[in-house]
C-alpha cells in the first residue's frame, strides 16, 4: 500500500484529528495530535492490510525558533512492505505524551532514549530511566540549549587550551 | 645451550638486588584486559603474534587483582570514568598504567562531546601516553619498553629520601 492510501485510511477513521500530509517526498510522513497518538498507532498496527508491525526507529528532534520538541516513529509492515513516517509536536516547555509502549515493546528502550536525551515525559511508561548517560547527570544533552557542568562527580569536564582552540 | 653445558659449574652472579627484583617485574608485566574502543582492536594485534607482547612477559589478565599495567584503550566516558577509577584502585601496587590513543590522552576527535572525559589523566596516574588514533602495535610495544625502562630506574632498597618507617608499621 502506497503512503496516500494509508492517509486515506487514516483519514477516514480519524477525520480531522491527523494531518499535513506530505507525500512527495523520499519518506512519506504526516502529523498526528499528541493526544491521538495511541490510537492512530493501534489502528496502524492492527487495521486491515494495515499491519505495522514493526516500530523501526523512534526519535525526536529539537527546534528552538519554533518553541517545540518533534517526536518522529518510523513504523514498517514485513508483511505488506510498506511503511510511514509520523511526527508529533510536543511543547517545549513541558514535553509530555502518552507511551506507545503496549503496542510495541521496542518503544520502551526508544523512550528512554528520547527522555534521557531530550526530556520528553512518557506517561504510562513502566521504566522511564535513563538510558544512556549516569543517573545523576544534569540535563539533556540533545537539546539545543543544553549547557555542559562544569564538572561531573568531581571529575572536571573542562580541557581549557584545546577546546578554546577548536571552538575559536 | 650446547656450549654453556658444563663450562660454568657452580658458577655465582653478582648483582644489586634492586636490579634483580626490577629485571624480574620488568619482564613480567601482567597487563589488565581493558579495551574500550577501536583501540582494543590494535591491543588484540599487539597481543597477537606478530607484535606479540608475550616475549616481554607481558600476559593479559581479566581481573584487576592480578595486574600490574592497566593499558587504557580508547574512549573514555564519564559513566566509564568511574568504574576505571574502581578498576585501577583494585590493582595491587605497584601499578602503572599506559593511556593509548588520542581519546584516552586528551579526548581525541570526541572531545567536545558532553558524555566525554577530556583525558584518563583526570581519573588516574598516568605513567605513558601513546599517541596515534589509534596507535599502531609498534607505538604500544614502546610504549611497554618505556614502562620497562621506568620500572628499571626504581629503587628499592636504596632510597635518597629516608622511607617513612612509622607509615610502614602501622
Amino acid at each position: 500500500m502506497q503512503a496516500p492510501e494509508i492517509y486515506a485510511r487514516l483519514e477516514k477513521q480519524f477525520a480531522g484529528r491527523v494531518g499535513d500530509f506530505k507525500g512527495d517526498v523520499l519518506e512519506p510522513y504526516l502529523s498526528v495530535d499528541a493526544s491521538n497518538i495511541v490510537d492512530v498507532c493501534r489502528f496502524l498496527r492492527d487495521g486491515a492490510d494495515l499491519n505495522f508491525q514493526v516500530l523501526s526507529d523512534q526519535t525526536a528532534i529539537d527546534w528552538p525558533k519554533e518553541e517545540k520538541i518533534q517526536l518522529v516513529y518510523h513504523l514498517y509492515s514485513y508483511v505488506q512492505h510498506h511503511q510511514i513516517v509520523l511526527k508529533v509536536d510536543l511543547s517545549r516547555d513541558n514535553p509530555r505524551i502518552n507511551t506507545v509502549e503496549g503496542l510495541w515493546k521496542v518503544a520502551n528502550w526508544f523512550e528512554r532514549e528520547i527522555f534521557d536525551l531530550f526530556g520528553v515525559v512518557f506517561d504510562g511508561h513502566t521504566d522511564l530511566r535513563r538510558i544512556l548517560l549516569p543517573e545523576d547527570w544534569v540535563g539533556h544533552p540533545l537539546r539545543k540549549d543544553y549547557i555542559e557542568q562544569e564538572e561531573y562527580d568531581g571529575i572536571s569536564t573542562q580541557r581549557a587550551p584545546l577546546v578554546e582552540k577548536l571552538l575559536r | 645451550m650446547k656450549p654453556l653445558i658444563n663450562s660454568l659449574p657452580e658458577t655465582v652472579f653478582t648483582t644489586k638486588v634492586d636490579d634483580l627484583l626490577n629485571w624480574g617485574r620488568a619482564s613480567s608485566q601482567w597487563y589488565m584486559l581493558f579495551g574500550l574502543a577501536c583501540c582494543a582492536i590494535e591491543l588484540m594485534q599487539t597481543g597477537g603474534p606478530r607484535a606479540d607482547l608475550d616475549r616481554f612477559g607481558a600476559v593479559p589478565r581479566a581481573t584487576p587483582r592480578q595486574s600490574d599495567l592497566m593499558i587504557v584503550a580508547g574512549t573514555l566516558t564519564y559513566k566509564m570514568a568511574k568504574r576505571t577509577k574502581l578498576l585501577y584502585d583494585q590493582m595491587p601496587d605497584p601499578k602503572y598504567v599506559i593511556s593509548m590513543g588520542s581519546c584516552a590522552n586528551c579526548g581525541g576527535l570526541f572531545q567536545l562531546a558532553y558524555s566525554v572525559c577530556k583525558g584518563v589523566d583526570k581519573i588516574v596516574p598516568v605513567d605513558v601516553y601513546v599517541p596515534g588514533c589509534p596507535p599502531r602495535p609498534e607505538a604500544l610495544t614502546e610504549g611497554l619498553l618505556r614502562i620497562q625502562d621506568k620500572m628499571m630506574r626504581e629503587k628499592w632498597l636504596v632510597r635518597s629520601k629516608p622511607r617513612d618507617e612509622a607509615a610502614l608499621e602501622a
